[in-house]
């Protein structure tokens, strides 16, 4: 009796190397290095700045960068530059965690209007479209004035809800597609309900997909979390937070430029990354 | 094709009236006790009562509801709270002040951005391609409000070009206010380039890559022909369903652009509603954005059913 | 070997390679292809999946890939270097003279555009003005025997159907008159009927025009029958090459031999012998493969197989093979023994399975269409039963209403003699081990993220209600039966190949020791050498088990070798059952005969082709009276338009459905 040994371990081959290609694509690394230096500085905090960035308040406001201050100073006499190294935390505190909570919970959403369809999914879908008409930030702005706080926390779950129905969606297209491959009929024909369905022979094969929504998402939730702070909602003063530096001192931006200007680069910098590292992560896939 | 349109006409109208019954469940009923979220927490509980009698805020919240949506089907929109005036002249004002934004950053950011992907899809993977696709995916990345500074102190404050606040003076003609508009539009046209770039490029490189487009090819035709009959028509398609969705943010997710440039449009009228606690604009404006979006996006499945033959004429025989 | 032909060949690869560039590596697909197609002939290329059949015809015309090169040697068409043309020439050339045709018709043609525009386009790009260039699209449609062509060019490719659309792409192709036309699997897909229709048009035109043609397929049937030489392709490289009857009849490389000892031939059952099969698995694509490039599943391979690869050796007239020991490829021994004993029916004893009157009716776009009607059969213990019809026919429906999967509208099913409830989610667990299915794609049949021992150790504990060492021991036995090597078991679905991951499929099945399982298509996607493996394996565990089938596939060989009975559908309908040599060997249904004079096999000749007219009917609207009376060639009048025939027992246990009688038929199809 001849027994037919294993062949081909293609996959495996290839997923050595998409790794492979991760690492040398020029996008990712740029990507990947600019989020870790602004993970180290949020770790180090107060240790790397030149100046403390929330107390060192001098008489010196509005100086132009110099020697003694390579950002210059705001409009509290605060050293610009030591402010930008330390802003990158509370951001990376709450963009995540709103990520973090969307992804979660609109991957359950997602699951279960995808496999159950039926009533369930023609009604949550409907709430989810009514929902998704409105731009994101005048979602977040309504419930943050409904709920009647503005703290950083609240920001996150806000955004974290809004977030929900957009995965929420993306999940639910892929769990439809996954419904028609057989092995699904397979573990029906065997009797498993649906909850084991779901979790267990579904959730694997769609998480990919959910990894890569979820980087994507954490840029817009940086991106949003930014925009909100920047009105008035979010993280506070006197945070180093960016977007706090920019709520801060945009009414004297003329002439004072480099009190806004280097928050706003480093922001960007922040969310570029983010999505450089996102795009690569796809492109490997696609490949 | 007669019955998509009605089931879509359909499936939106229950979308909008479930959206009509979130915005009043979140403005009106969530924050609780209106009187006493306008008049403080040191106002006697007499003069807060009255004030909840007088607007009504005392009656179930499915009466008030009622109340409210038939007035708004009627174009009764309330009474703001904050200005002590009817809301509809001012949301219109402000509506149109946005859709004038709109419409420039639109006509400035459309033609780029398909022409953008265009180029990158049919010359997909090269040096073209990887410019506008990370060079979009970068623009896009940027907050609104951290273009928009940028360009404001370089253009506006460094080099003088451009006036830093977008409104224009009263009365000014077509042409100034499509100056003092530039700078806005070309910051939103700048987050919007990359997400239009990228949904055309990706259908270009699909019909490129289709087997249609290989029959066209083999059946001797040129380039230029194939490109213009075979791929493109199909290739844009999803490009419309994106710009539809897009058309929504533009009108009202602008809060923050607003704010930057100091514009009376109707993200900000919204943001200062929310901030003032004026619960009855709040609930109007935030309706008018999503009435707005739904019928975009339901003029653009038309349109895609239009020219998708095989939703126009259903199945096979 | 003739003298050399003046003119130059129509098509000729001259050591041709090619590489893909995936994830970075280069990987040769085709090794040094020398093939000449020469004017006036027909040519055929054969291999299984990966063996650079496609990317020989997409060379041709210069349209590869992306990431495809070309990193040596030429294709030349008419003489001339394809790949050294300039644009304009190479465009002329595709307008002018070569001509392709693929694999699914409806892809091929564009979907935003009228048909009659599309086919117009093939005369315009030739510089005929736009009216006549109409004008001609209409004839073209017609001569491709389109009934009615003006109302098809005012269509969009997805309301025709897939023998229309590729009529369609055939009568565009043919348009230019070409001097070579390339057919890549233009049949693929296609019901049994329709592909010999599209089949016979290729030929009839090819001869009209005599148009040189290669001819691209898996299928060595479809070749025998249109070809005049034949090529086999093994990882990229032409392991043998020569006349049609040659090569097949007299094959000289391991390969070749090896392909045609899978192919249930010449109406041979699984009682008389086993399949054979070719041990190992295909090279992934790329691989590196110094020496001959089969040596790893070759039976006669030796050092120096391993070392040089084989030159070219003349065989035959006109025939040639690479390899270092031809003179004993038809020696080559056997990778399984052919001898088998297996148990008869035991038809005294009860069936296992009754269906009694099925009727399904599906609601679609507010019509009401009659996937099945009055279907009643029943499955012995131990028995295979075939289903064969073609699409529309219902043969997955019944499939489905046994399993559950779909409520039957009227009519029941019976195991063991107790009534099943119609929808499997109220069956219970013994119901439910005991019915059990292989689907037909085995990539998604399996859970990808789960490994093979996590998806046989659940299947047991559901349907076996194992649990513990218990199970782990039955998991081994089970590995073994379907003769898988127990390294597999850590491994995940895609880390394994089509035909082993059908094994764990198959393994799953048993889990429970069903009483009978569903064979739907299981083989349709394999290689044909896999499929001769999996076909064993299906046998062996009925010979062990005493499990039933019942086994649904479009190939009528395969059907023929496994079934003990087949029962034949036609909209819905059972035409007949009976057992597989009499519904085979006749005398059978006039639909039956119609479907067997359609499939081409390699030993070819033999029947009398017999020509449906028209398309299969829509089950929507069926025929009154017989529903096939539409198209039958032996309609005898007014009676088969009116009255439906019933289901009548012929002769021991032969039903047929049919106004003619046995007797008559077995007298008119002598």
């Amino acid at each position: 009796m001849t027994v037919v040994a294993a062949g081909g371990g293609e996959a495996r081959a290839a997923r050595s190397e998409r790794l492979h290609l991760l690492r040398r694509s020029p996008s990712v690394l740029i990507g990947a290095g600019i989020v870790l230096f602004w993970v180290s500085c949020a770790i180090l905090g107060n240790h790397i700045t030149p100046y403390d960035p929330i107390y060192d308040q001098t008489q010196n406001i509005f100086a132009h960068p110099s020697s003694a201050h390579w950002f210059g100073t705001d409009r509290l006499g605060r050293d610009v530059f030591s402010r930008v190294l330390a802003g990158s935390r509370d951001i990376l505190l709450v963009a995540p965690a709103a990520t973090l909570l969307g992804t979660v919970l609109g991957t359950a959403l997602g699951l279960i209007t995808g496999y159950m369809r039926g009533i369930v999914d023609d009604v949550v879908s409907r709430l989810i479209d009514a929902v998704l008409a409105l731009p994101l930030i005048i979602i977040a702005v309504t419930a943050i004035a409904a709920l009647g706080t503005r703290s950083a926390w609240a920001v996150a779950v806000v955004i974290g809800l809004v977030f929900t129905p957009i995965i929420a969606r993306t999940v639910r297209a892929a769990v439809l597609a996954e419904r028609e491959q057989d092995y699904i009929q397979a573990a029906q024909l065997r009797g498993e309900r649906s909850p084991y369905i779901m979790f267990v022979e579904v959730l694997p094969n769609v998480m990919p997909l959910v990894l890569v929504e979820a980087t994507v998402r954490l840029g817009y939730a940086i991106f949003a979390v930014a925009s909100l702070t920047f009105i008035g909602f979010g993280i506070q003063v006197p945070s180093p937070d960016w977007a706090v530096q920019i709520f801060d001192n945009y009414t004297y931006v003329d002439p004072n430029w480099w009190t806004v200007l280097f928050p706003a680069a480093a922001i960007a910098s922040l969310v570029v990354a983010v999505n450089l590292v996102s795009d690569g992560i796809q492109q490997a896939y696609e490949r | 094709m007669t019955r998509y349109i009605v089931k879509r006409l359909g499936l939106a109208l229950i979308t909008l009236v479930l959206l009509s019954m979130v915005v009043f469940a979140t403005a009106q009923l969530l924050p609780g006790d209106i009187g006493r979220n306008i008049l403080g927490p040191f106002a006697p509980q007499s003069a807060v009562d009255a004030m909840n009698r007088q607007l009504g805020a005392n009656r179930p919240a499915v009466v008030q509801y009622w109340d409210w949506i038939s007035g708004v089907v009627q174009g009764d929109l309330g009474r703001s709270l904050a200005f002590q005036l009817p809301i509809r002249p001012i949301l219109a004002t402000a509506l149109g002040n946005s859709l004038k934004l709109a419409l420039e950053a639109f006509l400035i950011v459309i033609p780029l951005g398909i022409l953008g992907g265009i180029a990158a899809g049919l010359r997909a993977g090269r040096a073209l391609d990887r410019t506008v696709t990370v060079g979009g995916l970068s623009l896009s990345s940027v907050p609104e409000f951290v273009s928009g500074i940028v360009l404001i102190i370089v253009v506006g404050i460094f080099l003088g070009w451009l006036p830093i606040t977008a409104q224009a003076p009263d009365g000014a003609g077509a042409l100034t206010q499509g100056r003092y508009l530039l700078l806005p539009a070309i910051c939103l046209a700048l987050v919007l380039f990359g997400y239009i770039a990228r949904i055309t490029r990706a259908g270009v490189v699909e019909a490129l890559d289709s087997d249609y487009a290989r029959t066209a090819y083999l059946k001797g035709l040129p380039s230029n022909v194939v490109i213009r009959r075979h791929v493109l028509r199909n290739a844009l398609l999803p490009t419309i369903a994106v710009v539809a969705t897009q058309i929504g943010y533009l009108v009202g997710g602008l809060v923050v652009v607003e704010t930057l440039f100091s514009y009376q449009g109707i993200g900000l009228l919204v943001f200062n509603a929310a901030t003032k606690k004026d619960y009855p604009m709040l609930a109007a404006g935030v309706l008018v954005i999503g009435i707005i979006y739904l019928l975009v996006t339901l003029a653009a499945d038309i349109l895609i059913a239009v020219l998708n033959p095989r939703i126009r004429l259903g199945g096979a025989e | 070997m003739s003298a050399v032909a003046p003119q130059p060949a129509a098509l000729e690869f001259d050591a041709l390679d090619v590489a893909y560039t995936v994830r970075g590596k280069d990987r040769q697909v085709l090794r040094g292809l020398t093939l000449r197609v020469d004017a006036g002939q027909t040519i055929g290329l054969v291999g299984e999946s990966g063996c650079g059949k496609s990317t020989a015809a997409l060379a041709a015309v210069n349209y590869l890939p992306r990431n495809g090169k070309i990193t040596g040697g030429a294709v030349r068409v008419a003489g001339k270097d394809v790949l050294e043309l300039g644009w304009g020439e190479l465009r002329r050339l595709r307008a002018d003279s070569v001509a392709m045709v693929y694999q699914n018709p409806g892809a091929a043609l564009n979907p935003s555009i009228k048909i009659g525009s599309q086919v117009a386009e093939a005369f315009t790009v030739r510089g005929v003005a736009r009216g006549e260039a109409r004008e001609r699209a209409h004839d073209a449609l017609a001569r491709v025997q389109i009934a009615d062509p003006d109302s098809v060019m005012g269509r969009y490719p997805h309301q025709l159907s897939g023998g229309m659309q590729q009529r369609v792409v055939i009568a565009m192709a043919l348009a230019k008159d070409p001097a070579l036309l390339i057919l890549d699997e233009p049949t693929t897909g296609l019901d049994a009927t329709v592909e010999a229709e599209v089949l016979d048009l290729v030929a009839q035109l090819q001869a009209e025009l005599a148009t040189s043609v290669l001819f691209i397929s898996h299928n060595l049937g479809v070749i025998a029958k249109m070809c005049s030489r034949v090529g086999v392709l093994y990882a990229g490289r032409l392991v043998e090459e020569g006349p049609v009857e040659s090569v097949l009849q007299d094959p000289r490389h391991p390969y070749t031999v090896g392909l045609l000892r899978c192919i249930p031939r010449g109406g041979v059952r699984k009682d008389h012998a086993r399949l054979d099969t070719i041990p190992g698995f295909l090279p992934s694509l790329g691989a590196e493969l110094p020496g001959c490039v089969f040596v790893e599943r070759c039976a006669l391979a030796d050092e120096r197989c391993h070392a040089e690869e084989p030159a070219a050796s003349v065989v035959g007239p006109g025939h040639e093979t690479r390899c270092w020991h031809h003179d004993r490829a038809s020696e080559l021994p056997r990778a399984e023994a052919a001898d088998i004993t297996l148990r008869a029916v035991d038809r005294t004893a009860a069936p296992v399975v009754r269906f009694a009157d099925l009727g399904k009716v599906f609601k679609q776009h507010g019509h009401d269409v009659h996937a099945l009607v009055g279907v009643s059969g029943e499955i012995w213990p131990g028995e295979t039963l075939g289903l064969v019809g073609e699409s529309g026919s219902g043969k997955t429906t019944l499939a489905r209403t046994l399993l559950g999967i779909v409520a039957a509208s009227s009519g029941g099913v019976e195991l063991d003699g107790a009534a099943l409830a119609p929808r499997f989610q109220k069956r219970s667990p013994e119901e439910l081990r005991a019915l059990q299915i292989v689907f037909q794609n085995p990539d998604s049949a399996l859970n990808r993220r789960h490994s093979v021992r996590r998806i046989i150790l659940r299947s047991l504990r559901k349907l076996a209600g194992l649990t513990g060492a218990a199970a782990e021991q039955r998991m081994l036995d089970l590995t073994h039966s379907v003769r898988l090597s127990e390294r597999t078991l850590t491994q995940k679905p895609s880390q394994l190949s089509g035909g082993l991951k059908q094994r764990v499929a198959i393994a799953r099945a048993f889990a429970g020791e069903p009483r009978l399982v569903v064979c739907d298509e299981p083989t349709s996607a394999l290689d044909v050498s896999v499929q001769a493996a999996i076909l064993n394996l299906l046998v062996e565990l009925q010979a062990d088990g005493g499990v039933s089938f019942l086994f649904i596939s479009h190939d009528l060989g395969v059907v023929r070798y496994i079934s003990d009975r087949i029962a034949v559908l036609y909209l819905g309908r059972l035409m007949e059952l009976g057992s597989a040599e009499v519904v085979f060997g006749g005398p059978h249904h006039p639909y039956t005969e119609a479907l067997l004079s359609a499939v081409p096999t390699v030993d070819g000749g033999g029947r009398e082709r017999i020509r449906l007219e028209g398309d299969i009917p829509s089950a929507a609207s069926p025929p009154a009276g017989c529903v096939f009376h539409t198209r039958c060639p032996r309609k005898l009048g007014a009676v088969c338009e009116e009255t439906e025939p019933p289901l009548l027992d012929a002769e021991d246990g032969h039903l047929m459905r049919c106004h003619i009688p046995l007797d008559e038929l077995r007298r008119l199809q002598r």
